[in-house]
């Protein structure tokens, strides 16, 4: 009885913790391709693999500090793979599953935890920005990349990832307000882990579930379980669909649990039980439920399984040799990049910089 | 050519802008059918429609963060926020986004977007419409920031800062919105951001200026010439990049300089232009650098309003000081 209740809140869910299909979640499981079954486990998996290989770069003094997604890989596998490479992304610094589903090489993604700002180069026509550091700041600006697509009459839609907590910040208000008001193609991606760093959801909000907050801007709130990668995608098609359609924006909140620590400077046994993150950790893990499906389902044998964790190794390693012997910039990039043409008084200080003395 | 005061020169130019360019929309509070609560945008919306000119809902932040998204998806913003004294809730979005955009992304994704405010006091406005806070936005890397004084420089300031490739924080002198005409061409023209304006020459002391104080100057020049001292007012036009070698030049003319300024005195731009001046012109000067500038006070309630900007009478006592010194 309490499961029952456990899994109704937990909102829109196609394959059950034990791996095994729901009535509605057979439906579209017939609907997808093998190919894209089969996407969706190698990219959690290397999500996960490179999540784990880069908590050790940290540990080892190679990267600054992380933060890790173990646990959120169907939620970011899910949802990226619904998207097209017209449409805008807005991340956190918490999305390198998506980052690397819409094609983000891994070698880039490392460098920007090494403090590399001029890593920052996306493969061309890749409309992903960098991570929007203060939460909730991207929100408006995936809200007016959507208004600009419709005002040029463009097919894109725009998708803003977040967390749980910043649905409390002011911007995650006023970006619901305005694609509300103007019917924008937006999704707002909520991964609502539970906790703000060690702050839970209860203390960011009196309503028990993000998704409702919705219905005060007047559109659509999906609440999807964020661990089933299935429902995830399913949930991420339809919202672009409307979004195409001219219907308006989404907003989708996909339930999860980091199995880690906020960042690699965080230690969450102090806020949270260790028997709440054993049950979301052995029993909800999003990829070993997506495994057991596919091993049900004559889709994925163990040896397969052992090659591809072989050939993410293969791959998180070169990304990692290409990211180290990247040159380093010179101090003078610093410069760089602040305006298009550089002013007079920064042309000084960056002569100073070079030892040229003062103007 | 025709007439116009600072409010009708800024509609021209944004009306100019909005016909030449099909990615420029102005957006804001009350910007559209209302004309916007000063009459800038009077008529834009009736001629160029809904898409074009918006009346956005009353959310600063949201009115930043939704035009950073525009410029990112290639539209030309030109967002006004009211008065200056309600940027704040747009103050992140400002400082943390619009920017550090360019720098972030390497230039793949730059930010060309215009930030239009009515700023200063002189106008008997409620409390917080009088805020001069340019400095905390000068100190802000990777923006530009411009205040015109007259409708000429109004109008090809603002067309420059929608032609430039980087946000401009684009400051609107209230005081004189409408005090007073001046010839404005028509179609488009532009007046470089980074280039001081010499509003008249003089040998014996600099006094430079901005916004609404540009005139403050100019009547205090005006009443020193009958006493025989000959000033010399440098309109800064552009607060970042500020054009130093047009100051530098002329005080070393002088050897003398007198800055005012609306802000508070703590922090404010004078302090960085002392320090240039210092830098670049010690051995010609002849008298300490001297300040003007509104006390460190929160702007207060109208009624003492005048109290607290500078004024001729306090500007010229700076002048004595400098040239008796």
């Amino acid at each position: 009885m309490l499961q029952q209740v456990e899994e109704k809140r937990i909102g829109l869910s196609y394959v059950r913790p034990d791996g095994t299909l729901t009535d509605e979640g057979r439906a579209v499981w017939r609907r997808i391709d093998d190919e894209k079954k089969m996407l969706f486990y190698r990219w959690m998996t290397m999500a996960r693999l490179f999540d784990r290989r880069s908590i050790i770069l940290q540990r080892q003094g190679r990267i600054g500090t992380f933060a890790p997604l173990e646990g959120q890989e169907a939620a970011q596998v899910g949802s990226a793979m619904a998207l097209s490479k017209e449409d805008w992304i807005f991340p956190t610094y918490r999305e390198h599953g998506v980052q690397m589903v819409l094609g983000m090489p891994l070698n880039l993604i490392l460098l920007y935890w090494m403090g590399r700002v001029e890593g920052w180069r996306p493969p061309e026509l890749l409309r992903l920005l960098p991570p929007s550091v203060p939460i909730a700041t991207q929100l408006p600006h995936a809200a007016g990349a959507a208004w600009a697509s419709k005002l040029r009459g463009e097919r894109s839609v725009a998708v803003a990832y977040f967390g749980d907590g910043a649905t409390s910040e002011g911007d995650f208000h006023e970006a619901c307000n305005f694609a509300g008001v103007f019917r924008l193609p937006v999704i707002f991606f909520c991964q609502n882990n539970g906790y703000a760093i060690s702050v839970p959801f209860s203390r960011q909000s009196a309503t028990p579930t993000v998704a409702e907050k919705a219905a005060a801007y007047a559109f659509p709130g999906i609440r999807v379980d964020g661990n089933d990668v299935l429902a995830v995608y399913e949930a991420m098609v339809r919202a672009i669909e409307r979004a195409r359609n001219g219907e308006g924006p989404t907003l989708i909140e996909a339930v999860t649990y980091r199995h880690g620590a906020h960042t690699t400077a965080d230690d969450p046994a102090r806020y949270r039980s260790e028997e709440e993150a054993r049950e979301w950790v052995q029993r909800r893990d999003p990829l070993k439920r997506y495994r057991a499906l596919l091993r049900s389902e004559g889709l994925l044998t163990e040896a397969e399984e052992r090659e591809w964790e072989e050939e993410c190794r293969r791959r998180i390693d070169r990304a990692v040799k290409e990211a180290e012997a990247e040159k380093a910039a010179p101090p003078t990039h610093m410069f760089d990049h602040v305006f298009a043409t550089p002013v007079a008084s920064l042309q000084r200080q960056r002569r100073e910089w070079e030892g040229d003395g003062r103007a | 050519m025709p007439e116009r005061t600072m409010v009708q020169a800024i509609n021209d130019a944004l009306s100019v802008a909005l016909e030449k360019d099909p990615r420029v929309v102005v957006m804001g509070e009350d910007v559209g059918k209302n004309g916007g609560v000063f009459r800038v945008t009077e008529g834009l919306w009736h001629r160029f429609g809904d898409d074009r000119v918006i009346d956005t809902p009353l959310s600063e932040s949201g009115i930043i963060g939704t035009a950073i998204g525009l410029a990112v998806g290639g539209m030309l913003p030109v967002a006004e926020i009211q008065f200056m004294g309600f940027i704040y809730p747009a103050f992140e979005q400002v400082v943390s986004h619009a920017a550090r955009f360019r720098t972030r992304t390497q230039g793949t994704f730059p930010l060309p977007l215009v930030i239009r405010a009515p700023y200063g006091g002189g106008i008997r406005a409620p409390e917080l419409h009088s805020d001069s806070t340019e400095a905390l936005f000068v100190h802000t890397p990777g923006l530009k920031v411009v205040a015109p004084s007259t409708p000429y420089d109004a109008k090809g300031l603002l067309l420059a800062s929608i032609q430039d490739p980087d946000p401009v924080i684009f400051l609107e002198p209230m005081k004189v919105y409408r005090t007073h005409r001046q010839e404005v061409p028509e179609g488009w023209y532009e007046v470089p951001i980074g280039r001081a304006r010499k509003v008249r020459e003089g040998e014996d002391v600099t006094i430079l200026a901005w916004g609404a104080m540009v005139p403050v100057a100019e009547k205090t020049a005006d009443a020193w010439a009958k006493d025989g001292v000959s000033c010399e007012v440098i309109d800064l036009r552009s607060l970042y990049p500020i054009d130093e070698d047009a100051i530098i030049e002329s005080v070393k003319k002088t050897g003398r300089a007198v800055i005012v300024h609306e802000a508070p005195r703590t922090g404010g731009l004078g302090g960085e232009l002392t320090a240039l001046i210092n830098e670049r012109a010690f051995l010609w000067l002849e008298a300490p650098v001297t300040r003007v500038t509104g006390y460190d006070v929160p702007v207060p309630y109208f009624a003492l309003e005048d109290a607290f900007r500078p004024d001729v009478r306090r500007v010229s006592e700076a002048v004595r000081q400098v040239i008796n010194f």
